[in-house]
C-alpha cells in the first residue's frame, strides 16, 4: 500500500469514529442525565434506546429548512459548516493509538504527526468561534446576538488560560506534537508514580479541564445557549440540519477535548506500569493502545456529562471574573514556577 | 366620554431614549413561566428598566363569577393557581362559608389542612425545582418533581384529580382521607425529605449557587410592606407574618410550627424560607394526621347546607396563607344564587408589580433568576 | 375598644356609614376627602393596603328587590332615598393592621358622571396595579397615578368589561396587532 492510501484510510476511520463517538454521546448524555435524575430516558427507539440518535439525525434532516426573512442569507447559511468543520478537524493531530504493523508496514496510529500539534488545535477552535458569533450576527435576532456576543467573550478569554496551561506543557516536554509529548509520558517518576502530565503539572490540569469545559460550551459555562434566559442563545433561529450541524459540532468538540486532556494529561494510550508492547504482537498491540486510550476518552466524556447535570449556571461577569482574576494568575503563576523549576532541572 | 379615556391611555411603546437595546421577553419564552412578559431596556448585560406586561392569560374568572352559582365557580378557582389548586378552593369555600355563617365540622377542617399542606409542599417543590432550572441545576427538578407526583397520587385517591383538583364542597369535604393515604403518609413523607435533602446537598452550599442567588435583588421588609408583599416573598425580606400564624383559621391554632424568616430579601433567602416552609408543613400534617385519628370514624364531613345556596345580603373578605402568600376572596352577595362581585386577591399580583423595583440595575440572568424565585403563577395574576 | 369603637374614633365626622356582616366592618367615605381619611387610618395603624377593587352597582338594588320578591316576602315598598340616586360605582380599600391584625374595608361612591378618585399610590405603592385594575375593568380615573394604562385588557380596547352592562360573551372585539415593519 502506498502511504497516500494508508493516510486515506485513516482518515476515513477517524472521520467514521469520531462521528461514532459523538452519535453515541448524544445516547450517554440522555441515558446518563436520566440515571442520574431518576428518569428513563429515551428506551423506545432500539435496544435501550441505542437507535435515538438515528431517529434524531432522521428528523433533523426532514425537517424544514427555515432561513428567517430578514435574516443575512449568506452568513446565516455559512455559520454552521464554519463552526463544523474545525471542529472536526481538531481530531487529525490527535494520536489515538501508538502504532500498528502491518505487512511489515509500520503504521503511526494518528492522522499526521504535525510539529505544531496542540497549536493546531488551539488556532481551529479559535475558529470555530467564528462559526458561532457570525450565525448568532446572522440571524438578526437579539437572543442570538446576545449569545454570539457572550460566545466570542466567554471563548477568547478562556482561550487565554487553556494556552497558559498548554505553554507550561511546552516547556515541560520541549515539543508541541501531542505524539511526542504522549510517548515521553510512558514510565513512572519518582519510582511509584506513572510518568503522566497530571502528576507533573496538577494545577495546570486543573486550569486547562475548567478552560475546556469553558470552550465546549456546557454548564457550568454554556453561557452562549443559555436556554433560559437567551432561549438557546446564538443558535436561536436556526432549524433543521443547520442546527443539527451546530448541536453535532458541539459534541465533536467534546470528544477532541477529553482526547487531547487524555493525550497531555494521561499518558495516551499507555497503560500505567506496564508496556503493553512486551506482552503483545504487533497487531493486538495497536489495537490494545487504541482501546486504552478510548476508555481513558470515555471517562472524560462522561465527565463532561456527569458535571453537566450537577451544577448550576455562571452568570455572565461571574464568569469573566473566574477567566480573568482567578485562571489567568494561576495560570502565569504556574508557568513561571514551572519554567524556574525546567531551568533548574536542566 | 370614551374620547377621554382613550387620551389617558398611552400605549406601550419604548418609554426611555437612549443608547439601549429594547430586549422583549415572553410572553413566548422558556423561562416566562406561562405567558409573562417583560420588555426590558438593557444597557449590554445589565437591565436598565424592565416594564412587566400582564394580561395574556386573562379569562375574566370575575366576571364569569357573577353568572355563575356559589358552587359553580368553584371550578374556575382550580384555574387561578394551579401549581396549589387546593389551597384555592378551600380559600374560596371558607369565604362562601364565612358569607353563610357557618363552619365545617372539625373533621372536614383537619381534612382541609392535611390536603393544603400537601399542596403547600407540591407548589414550593415546584417553585424550589424551577429556580433550579432557570439557573442550569435541572436535576433538583427531577427529584422533587418525583415527590410532587406522588403527592399528587394522594389527591387523586382523594378526590379523583390531580391537577385541577375542585377540592371539596361548601360545607365541608366530600370523602374521608383514602383508605392508602394511613400507609403511604409516613412513606411519602420519609422520600420528601430526602428529595430535600438531596436538593439541598446539591444546591444550599454549592458555590455557583451560592454567587448566583446570594445577594441578587434584595429587597428590604419595609419596601417589601409597601409593595403588598405577602408569604415568603415577605418572610424572606424579614417580616414575620403568615396568616396562620396571625389570623389563624381551620385548626392552625392547635398546630405547632415555625415561621421562617430570611434576611436580606435577596434570591436565596426566598429559597431557603421555601425549602424550610416544607419541612413546617410536614409537622403540620404530621400534627393534623393526629387529630384526625383522635376523632371518631363516623364523625360527619359535611356541615347540612341548602342545595342552592343563597347567602344573605352582606360582603365579606376571607384570607388564607397560601402558598405564595396571601389569597384572599372577597365575595359580595345580593340574595340571589349568584355572587354579585367576587374580587381575587392573588398574591403573586402584588409581588410582580414590584418587579422593576426588583431587577433594575441587575443583569438579565439575575432577571430570571428573580422571577423563577418569586413564583409568579400566569394563572392568578390574570385570573 | 373594640375595632368598631376605633374606626369610629378615627373616622368621626367623616365616617358616612358604617355596616358589619359576619364580623367584617366596611366604612364609607366621602369621596372628597379620600386621600386625608386615608392616610389618616394608615397613621392610625391600618398601615397595609391588601388589596384596592371596584364593583359596579348598576343592578345591586334591582335584583336585590327581585330576589325578596321570590321568596314572597310581602314587604312594603323600601322607603325612597332622598335626593339623587346612590352613585353607581364603589371603590373599596382592604386595608390591614399588621399589629393587631384587624381588616377594614373602606369604601368610596364614586358617581357615574365623575369617574376620577385621587391615586392612593403616594400612600402605597401597592395600590400601582390595582388602581390600574379598576380603570381598565371600570373605567375609573385616578389622579396622580403614575402610570394609568390598561392592565389586563390590551391598550386599544374600548369598554370595560367589568361593568354590569357589558354582556359576559363580550360584544366582538378582536385584537389586531400591528406589527411596525422596519
Amino acid at each position: 500500500m502506498a502511504d497516500w492510501q494508508i493516510d486515506l484510510i485513516k482518515v476515513v476511520f477517524i472521520w467514521v469514529w469520531v462521528l461514532l463517538i459523538a452519535v453515541i454521546m448524544t445516547w450517554v448524555e440522555r441515558r446518563a442525565s436520566a440515571m442520574m435524575q431518576d428518569r428513563l430516558g429515551p428506551n423506545r427507539a432500539g435496544p435501550f434506546g441505542l437507535l435515538q440518535p438515528l431517529a434524531d439525525g432522521i428528523k433533523l434532516f426532514t425537517k424544514e429548512d427555515i432561513i428567517p426573512e430578514r435574516a443575512r442569507k449568506i452568513l446565516f447559511i455559512l455559520g454552521p459548516p464554519l463552526f463544523a468543520f474545525p471542529v472536526f478537524s481538531a481530531f487529525a493531530v490527535v494520536p489515538f493509538g501508538d502504532k500498528i504493523v502491518i505487512g511489515g508496514k509500520e503504521i503511526i496510529l494518528q492522522v499526521s504527526d504535525v510539529s505544531i500539534g496542540f497549536l493546531y488545535v488551539l488556532a481551529l477552535s479559535a475558529i470555530a468561534v467564528f462559526g458561532m458569533v457570525i450565525g448568532g450576527w446572522a440571524s438578526n435576532s437579539k437572543y442570538s446576538i446576545l449569545g454570539g456576543l457572550r460566545a466570542t467573550a466567554q471563548l477568547i478569554s478562556y482561550e487565554v488560560p487553556m494556552g497558559l496551561a498548554l505553554l507550561t506543557i511546552v516547556l515541560l516536554y520541549g515539543t508541541f506534537s501531542l505524539r511526542e509529548i504522549v510517548l515521553q509520558q510512558q514510565g513512572t517518576f519518582l519510582g511509584f508514580l506513572p510518568n503522566w502530565g497530571f502528576f507533573k503539572q496538577p494545577l495546570g490540569f486543573l486550569i486547562f479541564l475548567v478552560a475546556a469545559y469553558a470552550e465546549a460550551n456546557r454548564v457550568p459555562f454554556d453561557l452562549p445557549e443559555c436556554e433560559s434566559e437567551l432561549v438557546t442563545g446564538y443558535h436561536t433561529e436556526y432549524g433543521s440540519m443547520r442546527l443539527g450541524l451546530y448541536l453535532f459540532g458541539e459534541y465533536v468538540n467534546l470528544v477532541t477535548l477529553a482526547a487531547i486532556t487524555v493525550s497531555l494529561y494521561f499518558g495516551g494510550w499507555g497503560l500505567p506500569y506496564v508496556d503493553m508492547s512486551k506482552y503483545l504482537g504487533p497487531v493486538a498491540y495497536g489495537i490494545a493502545s487504541f482501546l486504552v486510550f478510548t476508555l481513558k476518552q470515555a471517562f472524560f466524556l462522561f465527565l463532561f456529562v456527569w458535571v453537566r447535570w450537577t451544577v448550576p449556571r455562571f452568570r455572565y461577569d461571574q464568569l469573566m471574573g473566574l477567566g480573568w482574576k482567578a485562571l489567568i494568575p494561576l495560570g502565569l503563576i504556574n508557568l513561571f514556577v514551572t519554567a524556574l523549576l525546567v531551568q533548574l532541572t536542566i | 366620554m370614551t374620547k377621554e379615556l382613550e387620551t389617558i391611555c398611552i400605549t406601550t411603546g419604548p418609554t426611555e431614549v437612549g443608547e439601549y437595546v429594547t430586549l422583549n421577553i415572553g410572553p413566548i419564552h422558556p423561562a416566562m413561566h406561562g405567558t409573562l412578559r417583560v420588555i426590558t431596556q438593557t444597557d449590554g448585560e445589565t437591565v436598565v428598566s424592565a416594564k412587566p406586561e400582564i394580561g395574556y392569560l386573562h379569562r375574566g374568572v370575575e366576571k364569569l363569577g357573577e353568572h355563575l352559582t356559589y358552587a359553580q365557580f368553584l371550578p374556575l378557582t382550580d384555574r387561578l393557581n394551579y401549581c396549589s389548586a387546593i389551597c384555592n378552593n378551600v380559600a374560596y369555600e371558607m369565604a362562601v362559608e364565612k358569607l353563610l355563617g357557618i363552619e365545617v365540622p372539625p373533621k372536614a377542617q383537619l381534612i382541609r389542612m392535611i390536603m393544603m399542606e400537601l399542596a403547600r409542599i407540591a407548589d414550593h417543590q415546584v417553585c424550589v425545582g424551577i429556580l433550579g432550572v432557570d439557573l442550569g441545576a435541572l436535576t433538583p427538578f427531577f427529584y422533587l418533581i418525583i415527590q410532587r407526583e406522588e403527592i399528587y397520587e394522594i389527591f387523586e385517591w382523594h378526590h379523583g384529580a390531580r391537577l385541577t383538583n375542585s377540592m371539596g364542597a361548601i360545607g365541608g369535604v366530600e370523602a374521608d382521607l383514602p383508605e392508602r393515604f394511613h400507609e403511604k403518609w409516613p412513606r411519602l413523607r420519609d422520600t420528601i425529605r430526602k428529595a430535600n435533602d438531596e436538593t439541598d446537598k446539591l444546591l444550599t452550599h454549592n458555590r455557583i449557587w451560592m454567587d448566583r442567588t446570594i445577594g441578587v435583588n434584595a429587597f428590604c421588609g419595609d419596601d417589601a410592606l409597601d409593595w403588598g408583599f405577602s408569604g415568603p416573598m415577605l418572610r424572606a425580606c424579614g417580616v414575620k407574618r403568615d396568616l396562620r400564624k396571625d389570623e389563624p383559621y381551620l385548626m392552625y391554632d392547635k398546630v405547632k410550627f415555625e415561621v421562617p424568616v430570611g434576611k436580606h430579601g435577596d434570591v436565596f433567602d426566598r429559597y431557603m424560607v421555601r425549602m424550610l416552609e416544607m419541612e413546617e408543613s410536614i409537622k403540620i400534617i404530621d400534627q393534623a394526621y393526629a387529630l384526625y385519628k383522635e376523632l371518631p370514624d363516623d364523625a360527619p364531613l359535611m356541615k347540612k347546607v341548602p342545595k342552592i345556596i343563597k347567602p344573605p345580603e352582606g360582603q365579606i373578605y376571607h384570607a388564607i396563607e397560601s402558598p405564595n402568600g396571601e389569597l384572599g376572596f372577597f365575595i359580595r352577595s345580593d340574595g340571589t344564587d349568584k355572587p354579585y362581585r367576587i374580587k381575587i386577591r392573588p398574591p403573586c399580583y402584588m409581588v410582580y408589580q414590584a418587579f422593576e423595583d426588583l431587577v433594575k440595575g441587575e443583569m438579565i440572568s439575575d432577571l430570571i433568576a428573580c422571577l423563577s424565585s418569586l413564583n409568579v403563577i400566569a394563572g392568578e395574576l390574570d385570573r | 375598644m373594640s375595632l368598631k369603637e376605633k374606626v369610629e374614633s378615627i373616622l368621626q365626622s367623616d365616617l358616612v356609614e358604617l355596616s358589619e356582616f359576619r364580623g367584617d366592618i366596611c366604612v364609607e367615605i366621602p369621596k372628597r376627602k379620600v386621600i386625608e381619611v386615608l392616610t389618616r387610618l394608615k397613621e392610625a395603624g391600618f398601615d397595609y393596603l391588601s388589596d384596592l377593587f371596584g364593583v359596579d352597582n348598576l343592578a345591586y338594588y334591582e335584583k336585590a328587590k327581585k330576589a325578596k320578591k321570590k321568596k314572597g316576602e310581602d314587604e312594603p315598598e323600601e322607603p325612597k332615598r332622598q335626593g339623587p340616586p346612590p352613585p353607581r360605582f364603589e371603590v373599596i380599600y382592604l386595608l390591614l393592621s399588621l399589629s393587631t391584625n384587624e381588616r377594614l374595608q373602606v369604601r368610596v361612591r364614586v358617581p357615574e358622571d365623575d369617574l376620577v378618585l385621587p391615586s392612593v399610590t403616594g400612600l402605597w405603592r401597592a395600590a400601582n396595579w390595582p388602581e390600574r385594575e379598576v380603570f381598565d375593568m371600570f373605567g375609573v380615573r385616578f389622579k396622580g397615578h403614575p402610570n394609568l394604562r390598561r392592565l389586563l385588557m390590551w391598550d386599544e380596547f374600548q369598554d370595560h368589561p367589568l361593568r354590569k352592562d357589558y354582556p359576559l360573551e363580550g360584544k366582538g372585539e378582536e385584537r389586531h396587532l400591528n406589527y411596525d415593519i422596519v
